[in-house]
């Protein structure tokens, strides 16, 4: 048997992290870019694979070999609408983290090189989890993840960095033991229906009772609700963003995140489609109060990455509002959501980033009149605020308005209260514009240099993709609507809601 | 009642005429060799000259568990499972698999026994044991470099025990091997050549408690005697399905050996001597202590509970599921608070001890019709692999960071190791990884499995509590780690000592083992899974 396309994937990246490693300390330079290159190579393949599904569909990229068959654990590997999306944004953002943090990690702790290798580390096992269809190999990279997460903010970042690492992996791994309990769950519940098996398709056809599944489905969604993050899980993410350096908080919130919001789609509504029905009013409630509490303390903060981390509360709220709403509409939203929302939020941290290595402080006071200062750098910061505001002919734009069109069509009053988040997040990305970059020039600023080629360049792709997905999201939304689909009629929900006001209009 | 007992009585009595016990020479070869070389150490400590003792100690001893594990392997081949020596011995699938990994765990144990390049040329263990801690005979032994070479015969006789006690399938048969195993473990522990007092300590405490929970294991098996009439497992099986009357001498019986076990497994409320004797006896003894008397211990439990009790369960395993709950939150919890890196693994160890119990309570049996998934025996033996590999490396990590005063264990003195010796640093992080059940590591695949037949079992409240334990025990193996390489380093730091091949080789091993048995368990999975059920 040929080498799969996405098992290809993972080891380009794998291979990658080696290389890097390999290269001989007295060569930083050469190991950088080594590194980048094989991110580059990564994000061709990726597209070339993306552009295949995109023609041919999934049937390409399915691989399965049985891995260890006493636990029914298979190698498993396929795409779905949703799954290419994010291993697209995740080979995209990789390299682009790398270009922009080419000099961040010289402050660290260990090497460069290591810093560059556990980023290659975390983008292999970040596409093994958007890709697995095996519930146990999701689980095992699930978990997997934490590890290069951890190192990499315990290992360069700021001041309290140890403290933010360790948190950050005690609250992730509290949500993923009790997910693996339901992961155990599951196998038992497989094994009494014969041969015991993790592969997805197997699970879908396995019947239990209403109460295991809801067990089963609490300890996933709680895992998951602790990565994403929601309200009152999220705690971790602001510590750990406000001390990890501006790359890694990019891919921490960028993609790590989403692995949570992704596995609701495909764990939660895929294999618990009762009790995620079940549950729908509490989670509704849940993501509500992430949207408006995110938004409201994100305006309160005096820290700029710690008020980025929750603006992506916020937005997450969102998310997980437009995956629950149990709508197509809502569905297609938050999976473009997830999308645009990596963009977005890799733009804001990234010139944030910039900005902040240039003063060397992350507190919003100590800023002021850097517009005159450094216009090029004020502008891209107030393009990606803006993008993260959702203004309209900005890709997050259309998916913000698709997760509250699809919300409104069943549950009218969560949409329409859901809305004062957009309102909030005008409020806190114009106020912290206002604060950094307006007003009379603050001592400490005069000198502060625009972005040079390497940062512009770094962050050009993510505008590029901003604006042109704003203005024409068709062929994103195109690969999601049939994952979506399938996801809708396996859990047996329908969109008959938008159609009633229409016929009725007819009346 | 008298007359139910006398036919059994009867039975057990010798007869008049003198009848050949049948033994199986062949199943009991592993047994036989081992035992043997044993005994020929002890000749051969009599009648060698000092300067070949050590050389042929270590080369007997190595010879032995090398052919003790060929025929185990030759009997797994032929998939043996029978009783043998008149009922004294079942050599069994689950036997036979406890046996080939704590040979193979007792000869990396004997490497580390071995190895003599980290503190100048002289061993872990006292030049002469008679010798007054600080004294001048101490000292002259020590310049002489004075060795008991006694070591390697007295951990044969350990292992044999270890062996014939996971295989007994009679309680005066376990009670004499718990014996062989433990007494020349007490006598191993007091040998450390550093901090001697500390580790004299250690073997009083350690034998004090051991024959104290001999007691009750003994009184145990009279009550169960006089309860049975006999004292072979399946007799005891056999009287359970047909006797009635006599539960409360049945039921304090149960309890009694229990205890007696527990304490051997290093259960809570039985744990106590654990961190004392962890800490105090010689550090490769440590592990070899943690990994095969954990091993030896409760493969005895679950063979005395499931073969002989099993009818009785459901009075059992509720005292059962409270042990476990106890074991696994003191475990984790109490591991916190812990300063000493050979105490904090100790109660490590009891924690895994606590994992360990979960399945074993899940009672997930192939004959019981409960699952045609994983059985808690084959979760068991997998999970002991898991463990006994990585511990044993990592206390062979622990000897090679020194100081002056020899092991520097406290671990505030493993601060910042990273900067000194990433190498070591990183492979112990990765075995305390592997120990928190990080996925992709053994300690993960191992986990998975008791959970899995700890649910199966319906004991689903146990692998909840058993999660959350995982997560209070990921934070202490972590605080090390944030130690090692989040930390700056001091400047009276401790020395990273050059280990032999010996030391390196057990390290590299439990490496391999985590590594290999994270990605790839399923050969290992499935030698469990063919080792079947206990047999009656």
């Amino acid at each position: 048997m040929n080498i799969g396309w996405l098992t290809l994937t993972l080891l380009l990246p794998f291979v990658g992290a080696l290389a890097t490693m390999a290269v001989p300390k007295s060569k930083a330079l050469l190991a950088k870019q080594v590194a980048l290159g094989f991110a580059l190579a990564t994000l061709v393949l990726t597209i070339v694979i993306a552009i295949g599904y995109h023609r041919n569909g999934p049937a390409d990229y399915a691989e399965d070999v049985t891995w260890i068959k006493a636990f029914g654990a298979h190698y498993a590997l396929g795409l779905d609408g949703v799954g290419i999306v994010l291993v697209v944004l995740t080979a995209l953002l990789t390299p682009i983290v790398l270009l922009a943090s080419w000099n961040d990690a010289k402050t660290g702790r260990w090497s460069e090189k290591s810093f560059f290798a556990w980023v290659l580390g975390l983008e292999m096992l970040s596409i093994g989890v958007f890709a697995a269809t095996d519930v146990f190999l999701f689980y095992v990279l699930f978990e997997a993840t934490l590890i290069p997460m951890y190192f990499l903010i315990g290992g360069f970042g700021g001041a309290q960095r140890s403290y933010a690492a360790v948190k950050f992996l005690l609250y992730s791994l509290l949500g993923g033991l009790l997910m693996l309990a339901s992961v155990v769950g599951l196998y038992v519940v497989s094994a009494k229906h014969g041969d015991p098996s993790y592969l997805l398709a197997d699970l879908v056809k396995v019947d239990m009772s209403q109460n295991t599944e809801r067990w089963l489905f609490l300890g996933f969604f709680f895992a998951f609700a602790v990565k994403a993050p929601m309200v009152p899980f999220h705690t971790w993410l602001p510590d750990a963003a406000a001390e990890a350096t501006p790359g890694t908080s990019v891919l921490l919130v960028g993609i790590l995140d989403k692995i949570g919001t992704f596995g609701m789609i495909r764990f939660c509504l895929g294999l618990f489609p009762e009790a995620s029905k079940w549950a729908t009013p509490v989670v509704l409630v849940l993501a509500l109060i992430s949207v408006l509490y995110g938004a409201l303390v994100a305006i309160g903060q005096t820290d700029i990455k710690r008020l980025i981390a929750y603006t992506s509360i916020s937005h997450f709220g969102f998310i997980v509002m437009g995956i629950f709403a149990l709508t197509s509409q809502g569905l297609t939203g938050s999976t473009l959501y997830m999308f645009n929302h990596g963009l977005s939020t890799a733009a804001l941290f990234l010139v944030a980033g910039y900005l902040i290595s240039r003063r060397g402080s992350a507190r919003i006071a100590d800023y002021g009149g850097v517009e005159k200062v450094a216009p090029v750098l004020a502008g891209t910061f107030l393009f990606a605020g803006l993008s993260s505001l959702a203004l309209p002919g900005l890709s997050p734009f259309i998916s913000e308005f698709m997760v509250l069109a699809g919300t409104f069509s069943k549950h009218k009053v969560i949409a329409v209260i859901a809305v004062l988040g957009i309102v909030l997040a005008a409020l806190y990305i114009l106020i912290m514009y206002q604060r950094l970059m307006t007003g009379p020039v603050r001592d400490g600023i005069e000198k502060l240099k625009d972005l040079n080629y390497r940062e512009v360049f770094a962050i050009a792709p993510l505008v590029v993709l901003i604006i042109g997905f704003g203005v024409y999201p068709k062929p994103v939304v195109d690969i999601i609507k049939p994952a979506v689909e399938s996801t809708m009629q396996q859990m047996g929900v329908t969109d008959k809601a938008p159609q009633v006001p229409v016929t009725e209009g007819q009346k | 009642m008298s007359a139910v007992l006398m036919p059994l009585v009867a039975q057990a009595l010798p007869l008049a005429d003198f009848v050949k016990p049948k033994i199986e020479y062949n199943e009991l070869a592993p047994l036989l060799v081992v035992f043997g070389a044993a005994c020929v150490g002890v000749v051969a400590e009599a009648f060698l000259p000092r300067a070949y003792r050590h050389l042929v100690q270590v080369a007997l001893a190595i010879v032995a568990l090398l052919a003790a594990g060929v025929l185990t392997g030759i009997l797994m081949h032929d998939k043996k499972s029978l009783v043998a020596a008149q009922g004294a011995i079942s050599v069994d699938g689950p036997a036979l698999f406890t046996w080939i990994i704590l040979l193979a765990l007792t000869l990396i144990s004997v490497l580390l026994f071995a190895e003599r390049s980290i503190d100048g040329g002289l061993s872990a263990f006292a030049g002469q044991a008679a010798a007054v801690p600080g004294s001048e005979a101490e000292r002259e032994g020590t310049a002489a470099k004075v060795e008991h070479s006694e070591i390697f015969p007295l951990t044969l006789f350990a292992v044999g025990g270890m062996m014939l006690f996971a295989s007994a399938n009679d309680l005066l048969v376990l009670f004499v091997a718990l014996e062989v195993f433990s007494l020349p473990l007490y006598l191993l522990c007091g040998l450390a050549r550093r901090r001697r007092l500390i580790s004299q300590e250690a073997a009083m405490k350690y034998f004090l408690l051991g024959a104290f929970a001999s007691a009750f294991l003994l009184y145990g098996i009279a009550l169960l005697y006089g309860y049975a009439g006999t004292m072979s497992l399946p007799g005891i099986a056999d009287a359970l399905a047909t006797k009635t009357g006599g539960d409360a001498i049945l039921l304090a019986g149960t309890g009694l050996i229990g205890v007696g076990l527990l304490f051997k497994v290093g259960a809570v409320p039985f744990h106590s001597w654990t961190p004392d004797v962890y800490q105090g006896a010689p550090t490769p003894i440590t592990g070899f202590m943690a990994a095969c008397t954990k091993i030896a211990a409760f493969i005895g439990l679950m063979r005395v509970f499931y073969v002989a009790l099993g009818g009785t369960r459901w009075d059992w395993a509720p005292m059962m599921w409270v042990v476990a709950i106890l074991t696994m939150v003191v475990g984790s919890i109490v591991a916190i608070t812990q300063t000493d890196v050979k105490r904090m693994l100790a109660y490590s160890s009891i924690a895994h001890a606590g994992f360990l119990l979960t399945a074993f309570v899940g009672l997930a049996q192939s004959g019981s019709g409960v699952t045609s998934g994983i059985t808690s025996t084959q979760a068991v033996l997998f999970y002991l692999v898991c463990y006994g590999f990585p511990t044993i490396g990592a206390f062979a990590l622990v000897t090679l960071v020194r100081d002056a005063g020899g092991e520097a264990t406290h671990l505030s003195r493993w601060a910042g190791l990273g900067k000194k010796s990433p190498l070591l640093a990183g492979i112990f992080a990765f075995f305390l990884l592997g120990f928190a059940g990080i996925p992709l590591t053994a300690g993960f695949t191992g986990k998975w499995a008791v959970f899995t037949a700890a649910w199966t079992g319906g004991a689903w409240p146990l692998v909840v509590v058993a999660v959350l334990c995982s997560l209070v025990a990921a934070f202490f193996y972590v605080r090390v780690i944030v130690l090692m390489f989040f930390s700056d380093l001091p400047a009276d730091s401790p020395d990273v000592a050059l280990p032999g091949w010996q030391t390196t080789t057990a390290v590299a091993l439990g490496l391999a083992a985590t590594v290999v048995l994270g990605l790839v368990p399923g050969p290992v999975l499935d030698l469990a899974s063919r080792a079947g059920e206990f047999i009656r």
